[in-house]
């Protein structure tokens, strides 16, 4: 195991006082300096993901359960590793969507799993604020990994953090200033809500990009500048996320049809040519090809960091159930304190 | 209830439609027998006001829940019972049944349900329910999509002369919306739908109402366009009446911030803008009714995430004291209050109640305009809590309330 290096000392406040919260329900919750400490946190873990042993005590003896209550592939599998190569016991609990579909249920399943003494949860629901509701009720750290269409926290922090990777490589050090477009269904977008508020916080000005009918009303103010044109959106971006279409969406309630959709608002070689020479392309997956993102564009070699999202995404999710859990482990510097304190 | 002995209520301020004035109300056999410059007679239960303000009964004109503890408390002897029960008011024993739910302390109005099961498809024997005890018919909590249903209801009612009560969302905008589309909604990711969903609905229920003569009264107008149409409406000569819940003024959609289900509403909170509108329309006269809305919700109905949560608040406490914070403010003056909380719904509903003159039914409150208190949802009278005005001060409460000139509720106990 590498020597675990914490970031620059000075940089942040001392011991707990970088991240005074008890749960992570959100970007909307956290400071600047508190997403670039979780971004430096997670650097360690980079580097230990890329050893031949990926693996540490650091949480040996913690039990973490992922509660998820919406379909998930990568989420979960990303957080199960996470909780795995720091030591932790791992437990998935798949709630079928139709069994806790009453509120009564979520509040008992919540109750239920803190009975058990979980050290984190980590949760995903459909329904916006739902992980908030939960988080009230039990004595753990609670991680949102993704709530309806509110937040989803640690997608924006892999993203930060897989950008700044690139950026770093050709020699760019801030966010300030960066010109990021984010395109596709911005209404039904946790992960576009997420991003908008991370990459503002570190300096980025961020367009969002969607058909009227997949934009959410008062999205400017949010900080942010709408295009329904994905060209004039695209010029002079210096980075383009794209958001994947839900397949159920493509059918004629919000748009026409899949060909349509790409007509406009797929990413194809020709479009990203409207972007800055360089321009680095981002999806946080699954994508759907040959709709919103060509394949041509999703495997452009030194362009594309889809990837590099997944890969960040293991070391983000270890960086967030490290520091949730130091108050509870005991570590110097992060006394527990009472309810009534945390942020 | 009889009344056992004539009721005379001296040094109080009477609040009458012309305006607050000293003096002394007398009741007898259960109706008011002179008011104003008269001494009370031998007998009389004489009772001194103490220079509170003497008030008619509020009538609550559209109410979920038959809730006598939480009415008494906030100074409401009658309520317009909305058809959303379970089962239904669909049918006439059903109301004849809620027309009696209210006895012997509190007058309970049931409007007869406008559609079989509301459900927008059928009428509802609507003449039946109304020889039953209905004072009005209700859509309920939905509006009717069906523009040939709404239209045939119109002509039915106003044959009967009946007032149309009508929640205007058109149902293809509002969808499963919980929010009022806008920046709140999309930072919290809520299912919204733009505001204009009222205007629709009242836009085309005016129309109706307009071409088929019946008495429209939407029962809550939040928005700043569906104020104006109203208001364009009654310019006209439509007979259209509107109303609100001290919701819609009180508050605007921050309420929502961290995702609170007791405000949880529908119409669902809007922005401020159209909270200054609903003031102005209430200081202008668009406005006609202010009512509470009242529908206690249980933690299973509310302890949910936001958009599985039910709709709805318990207002019936809060009603008298978030209107008062309208005569405070300049809005508008005692007596309008009164007309808003009294006189016009019970015009609406056709009682004979709602204002002070000789001959009227004796259903009076004594009222201290200025009394403070604190809203503690944990502590109200009503079966459940769900108020959105939690741990607000605020001023005005209920010291005494008669019906029929007898003595209703227990005194307030906090």
């Amino acid at each position: 195991m590498p020597p675990i290096q914490p970031p620059a000392a000075g940089r942040y406040p001392a011991g707990g006082l970088a991240f005074p919260h008890r749960d992570l329900l959100g970007i909307g919750q956290l400071q600047t300096h508190e997403i670039l400490y979780l971004l430096d946190e997670a650097e360690q873990w980079v580097r230990l993901n890329r050893m031949p042993s990926k693996h540490t005590d650091v949480l040996s003896g913690l039990t973490i359960i992922n509660a998820f209550f919406e379909n998930s592939t990568r989420t979960l599998l990303s957080f199960e590793i996470a909780g795995k190569r720091l030591g932790a016991d791992v437990v998935n609990m798949h709630a079928a969507q139709s069994s806790v579909k009453k509120g009564e249920t979520l509040i008992d399943t919540a109750m239920t799993l803190n009975a058990m003494r979980a050290d984190a949860i980590v949760i995903r629901h459909s329904s916006s604020g739902a992980v908030a509701l939960i988080a009230g009720r039990v004595d753990c750290p609670v991680l949102n990994a993704g709530d309806g269409q509110h937040e989803h926290p640690t997608q924006a922090l892999l993203d930060a953090l897989a950008l700044r990777h690139k950026l770093r490589e050709g020699g760019r050090e801030e966010f300030n200033g960066l010109r990021v477009t984010i395109c596709g269904d911005i209404l039904h977008s946790r992960v576009a809500r997420s991003n908008i508020l991370s990459l503002q916080a570190l300096g980025a000005v961020v367009r969002v990009c969607a058909p009227p009918a997949l934009m959410p009303m008062g999205i400017e103010a949010m900080g942010v500048e709408p295009f329904h044109s994905f060209d004039a959106a695209l010029d002079g971006a210096e980075v383009v996320m794209m958001l994947r279409l839900q397949n159920e969406r493509m059918q004629g309630q919000f748009v026409p049809s899949p060909r349509e959709f790409r007509h406009l608002y797929g990413l194809t070689p020709q479009r990203l040519a409207l972007a800055e020479p360089d321009a680095i392309v981002m999806h946080p997956g699954p994508m759907n090809r040959g709709v919103e993102i060509d394949s041509e564009v999703a495997d452009l070699a030194g362009r594309s960091i889809i990837t590099d999202q997944v890969e960040m995404g293991v070391a983000i999710r270890m960086a967030c159930l490290d520091v949730l859990t130091r108050r509870a482990r005991g570590v110097p510097g992060w006394a527990p304190v009472n309810r009534a304190q945390w942020v | 209830m009889k009344q056992p002995r004539p009721l005379a209520i001296v040094g109080g301020r009477l609040v009458t439609p012309d305006g607050v004035r000293p003096g002394t109300l007398r009741c007898e056999d259960g109706r008011i027998a002179a008011l104003g410059d008269v001494a009370p007679q031998d007998g009389d239960d004489v009772v001194d006001a103490g220079g509170a303000l003497v008030a008619p009964g509020l009538v609550d004109c559209g109410v979920f829940a038959i809730d006598k503890a939480a009415f008494h408390f906030g100074g409401i002897t009658r309520a317009a019972l909305m058809p959303d029960q379970s089962p239904p008011l669909d049918h006439p024993a059903r109301v004849r049944f809620a027309a009696q739910s209210g006895k012997p302390d509190m007058w309970v109005h049931p409007l007869a349900a406008a559609t079989v099961a509301l459900e927008g498809g059928h009428l509802a024997e609507i003449a039946l329910m109304c020889d039953a005890g209905a004072k009005g018919i209700a859509t309920g909590r939905t509006w009717i999509a069906d523009s040939g249903i709404m239209l045939r209801l119109l002509q039915y009612a106003a044959m009967l002369d009946l007032v149309v009560v009508s929640h205007a969302e058109d149902s293809g905008l509002a969808g499963s919306a919980v929010a009022t589309a806008g920046e709140m909604a999309t930072r919290l990711g809520l299912p919204s739908a733009p505001a204009e969903a009222e205007a629709l609905a009242i836009a085309r229920d005016v129309a109706l109402a307009e071409m088929t003569g019946a008495r429209l009264h939407v029962r809550q107008v939040t928005t700043r366009a569906g104020l104006n149409l109203v208001r364009a409406a009654k310019q006209r000569g439509v007979s259209v009446t509107a109303g609100v819940t001290p919701a819609h003024f009180m508050l605007s959609d921050l309420a929502l911030a961290e995702f609170r289900t007791f405000s949880r509403l529908s119409p669902p909170l809007r922005s401020e803008s159209d909270r200054q509108a609903v003031i102005e329309g209430i200081g202008d006269g668009t406005i006609d009714v202010i009512a509470s809305g009242h529908d206690p919700r249980w933690p299973e109905d509310k302890r949910l995430p936001f958009a599985d949560a039910e709709p709805g608040m318990a207002g019936a406490e809060t009603l008298l004291a978030m209107t008062l914070t309208l005569v405070r403010d300049g809005v508008i003056d005692t007596a309008r209050a009164f007309d808003l909380l009294a006189r016009n719904p019970a015009r609406l509903l056709g009682v004979d109640a709602g204002e002070f003159r000789e001959g009227a039914e004796a259903d009076l409150a004594l009222i201290d305009p200025e009394r403070p208190w604190v809203i503690d949802s944990a502590k109200m009278d009503t079966s459940a809590g769900n108020t959105p005005f939690d741990r607000q001060p605020t001023q005005g409460r209920v010291l005494a309330l008669w019906k029929g000139g007898v003595q209703v509720g227990t005194k307030p106990r906090r």
